[in-house]
């Protein structure tokens, strides 16, 4: 796990290349504290650092292929590497270190861009091909590691944080008001955009192939579900043997990522899915396996009863993090530093506290259980959708709607809800169950709320301009053949995760601290079979994840695999007023510093902030907007305003 | 009296759930739910409001959209409500 940067083409100005690509790896040293690499032949530069992982001896980078014309600066891990290897030897190639990165460099020379179809990883990456004069970005296919570009005067500039391109003479921090409006309905922008104008995302699964000419972004794998009703998908297999397929599959999903050359350590929320993991890990690898979680003052937020649980049932070294009352609203800014889009919900700040015990801790790398939800149907969003078409069949019914009651258990305002309120709030457009986005149009429609302190010049800027049509022509050509479980599904796993959860709640907050996170749950072979598993056997009535607690049965203490998904949540505006009240907050949302920078109505603002002082407001809409809000002024303060002092101008005596 | 509730229960919402009264003008009428202005923990926060400004005690039963959904029907109830149990205003 490491950083990458660099550059293809002759970027326009004095500043030396060297120099530029030096300041680039530099502002992200942060992903790769154990060693620097550059490499230039004036055509393409490549910068690397590095977080040693495999190989700790001869893995370092950027790496050149035997005659030295092909070069890689590789960020993540291949984990099917060792086949991969095992392969290519067989087939002639002889390899001079034991790393994955090599493995690229082989596979390259043999398949040329068509190589990341038979990579099994998580992986972004730049490679340059000097004899056909051709610089080949990737990523991985779920997104989890990062990869940002920006092309100038007719120079291709690649890293794999934003940070990194702002050392760039010529490229400058400017909020893009569509993403600001992307964010303040799906909570993160829809990918190539980013939060910062002119600045692109390499999406989830696809490369880009840049030429002296041109520049080619094309996808190379897509989620794909079953038509509704295809019962063929899986053969057929009766519920015991895909529970089967889908435990093997999984512990070999484990198995390949505890491949290592420093310990692996795994995250236990106290939830099915991280235990699920960590189960796994245990049997897999004997050794005392080392856990980390979480644990938070109230009630409402804390599971630490079940972390414990998993504790004991493993035998493990457990450390937890007692997230206090300060801790958000203490490493908020550095969340909003590290994730580089503004957010609206805090749950990425205990994450990153997190990482850093992980840190001080001495492990660099921690398996999670991420993508059960998304994969398996975890996540309320699903249930919800499935009782608001179960209730449109019967408009009338009085007993259906009473099954948000039971959906939401652990919010004690929607319990004290009588019938109308519950019908009037649960039932807007609950006619439209042919609208493709019909389980995420509630979210979408609840999310915009907050956009009322929108500025007038930012509701001007974005005239006309409508994110959820934008969203709804991006759609498969095939997903409305899809069940609506697979819809909802699509749109939980191909934007939410890699948008907000892998980047805002994963990568960033993880590497800030030098911690690599991995995913079993996120190996494309477990996701693709999960895609063809009967929505009815992903959740059975109201129980979600039923073919996984069923596939995990034998593996997890019962409690365990019976519990119902409690969502990761932490405190959101009430981290950052009253006692607990950061410094920077009231400079933040002070008039003038809202009005500088134009996104929000200063005096909306503050109404909000006086609301959330007289009691901590319960509304989603206020909370969100809260977070957002203050997110938006620091992200402005930490790559706009701050920029000045971040990136001081180049002084005349480093111009060559 | 009814004008005076309007006015405290008008403020009430622009300062609390609309936050603005320049753009987005809202009528008598309107529904909050439909307008975006109070989602299922709302609703909780503004009888809260209401029991407080005016002194008031709302009761489970009460807690249907024909009694708060609207300024209009706010008022309404605020005004009913007082008048049955003038001693409490």
């Amino acid at each position: 796990m490491c950083g990458i940067a660099g550059f293809y083409g002759t970027p326009d100005t004095p500043v030396p290349r060297a120099l530029i690509l030096r300041r680039m790896i530099g502002a992200i040293a942060h992903r790769g504290p154990d060693a620097q690499g550059v490499f230039d032949d004036d055509r393409a530069a490549l910068g690397h650092v590095r977080l040693s992982i495999i190989d700790l001896a001869t893995g370092a980078q950027p790496m050149p292929n035997g005659d030295r014309t092909i070069w890689v600066t590789f960020n993540g891990e291949i984990f099917n590497y060792v086949e991969l290897r095992q392969d290519l030897v067989s087939r002639g190639h002889s390899f001079r270190s034991a790393s994955d990165t090599e493995v690229i460099l082989h596979l390259y020379e043999e398949m040329g861009p068509d190589c990341v179809d038979v990579l099994n990883g998580d992986f972004a990456f730049a490679l340059w091909d000097s004899r056909q004069d051709l610089l080949l970005l990737a990523r991985d296919r779920m997104g989890v590691r990062p990869l940002f570009y920006a092309a100038r005067n007719g120079c291709l500039f690649f890293a794999s944080e934003v940070k990194a391109l702002l050392q760039v003479p010529g490229i400058c921090a400017e909020l893009d008001p569509i993403a600001l409006d992307q964010i303040f309905t799906f909570w993160f922008p829809l990918a190539p955009r980013t939060s910062f104008r002119d600045v692109f995302e390499l999406p989830p699964a696809h490369v880009l192939i840049a030429r002296p000419d041109r520049i080619a972004v094309r996808r190379y794998w897509c989620l794909r579900y079953p038509d509704a009703g295809d019962d063929c998908a899986l053969n057929g297999q009766g519920e015991e043997a895909i529970g089967q397929e889908l435990g093997a599959l999984l512990a070999d999903a484990t198995r390949i990522r505890l491949r290592s050359d420093v310990p692996v350590g795994a995250y236990l929320s106290g939830g099915l899915d991280s235990s699920i993991i960590a189960a796994l890990a245990h049997k897999i690898a004997p050794a005392r396996l080392q856990t980390f979680s979480m644990t938070f003052g109230s009630a409402e937020f804390d599971e630490s009863g079940y972390q414990q649980e998993m504790v004991r049932a493993l035998e493990a070294t457990h450390v937890s993090f007692a997230c206090g009352d300060t801790d958000i609203g203490r490493v908020f800014p550095t969340v909003i530093r590290h994730g580089e889009q503004p957010i609206l919900r805090t749950a990425p700040a205990p994450l990153l506290a997190l990482s850093d015990v992980v840190h001080r801790s001495g492990f660099k790398v921690v398996l999670t259980g991420e993508g059960a939800d998304e994969i398996f149907a975890g996540y309320d969003i699903f249930k919800e959708a499935k009782i608001r078409r179960f209730w449109a069949r019967q408009p009338q019914s009085r007993s259906r709607p009473r099954l948000f009651k039971l959906l939401y258990p652990y919010l004690p305002g929607l319990q004290a809800q009588s019938q109308k309120y519950l019908e009037a709030f649960f039932g807007h457009g609950l006619a439209d169950t042919s609208d493709p986005l019909y389980s995420h149009l509630p979210r979408f429609r609840n999310t915009s709320a907050a956009k009322i302190f929108f500025s007038d010049a930012l509701l001007e800027s974005i005239r006309g301009y409508d994110a959820v049509a934008e969203l709804r022509e991006s759609l498969p050509a095939e997903f409305d053949r899809w069940h609506p479980l697979s819809q909802a599904q699509y749109l939980e796993t191909a934007h939410l995760l890699p948008g907000y959860i892998l980047s805002s709640q994963g990568d960033r907050v993880a590497m800030a601290h030098a911690v690599e996170c991995r995913f079993p749950f996120l190996d494309h072979r477990v996701v693709e079979f999960a895609a063809r598993i009967p929505p009815e056997l992903k959740i059975r009535g109201l129980r979600e994840k039923h073919i996984l607690r069923e596939s995990a049965r034998t593996l997890v203490p019962s409690t365990i695999s019976h519990r119902a998904k409690q969502p990761y949540r932490s405190p959101d505006s009430l981290s950052f007023l009253g006692a607990n009240q950061p410094d920077y907050v009231d400079d933040c949302l002070s008039t003038s510093e809202l009005a500088a920078n134009g996104w929000f109505d200063s005096r909306a603002v503050g109404k909000l902030v006086r609301k959330c002082r007289a009691q901590a407001p319960a509304g989603f809409r206020d909370n969100m907007a809260f977070v957002g809000i203050l997110s938006t002024q620091l992200w402005q303060r930490e790559f706009v305003r701050g920029a000045r002092s971040l990136v001081p101008p180049v002084s005349p005596a480093l111009v060559a | 009296m009814t004008a005076e509730i309007e006015t405290q229960v008008r403020s009430l919402i622009e300062d609390n759930f609309l936050f603005r009264e320049d753009r987005t003008s809202l009528s008598d009428t309107e529904s909050l739910i439909d307008a975006g202005l109070i989602d299922s923990t709302g609703i909780l926060e503004l009888v809260a409001f209401l029991e407080e400004r005016f002194k008031i005690e709302i009761a489970d039963a009460d807690l249907l959209p024909e009694n708060f959904d609207s300024i209009h029907r706010i008022v309404a109830y605020v005004a009913r409500v007082r008048a049955t149990a003038p001693s409490a205003s």
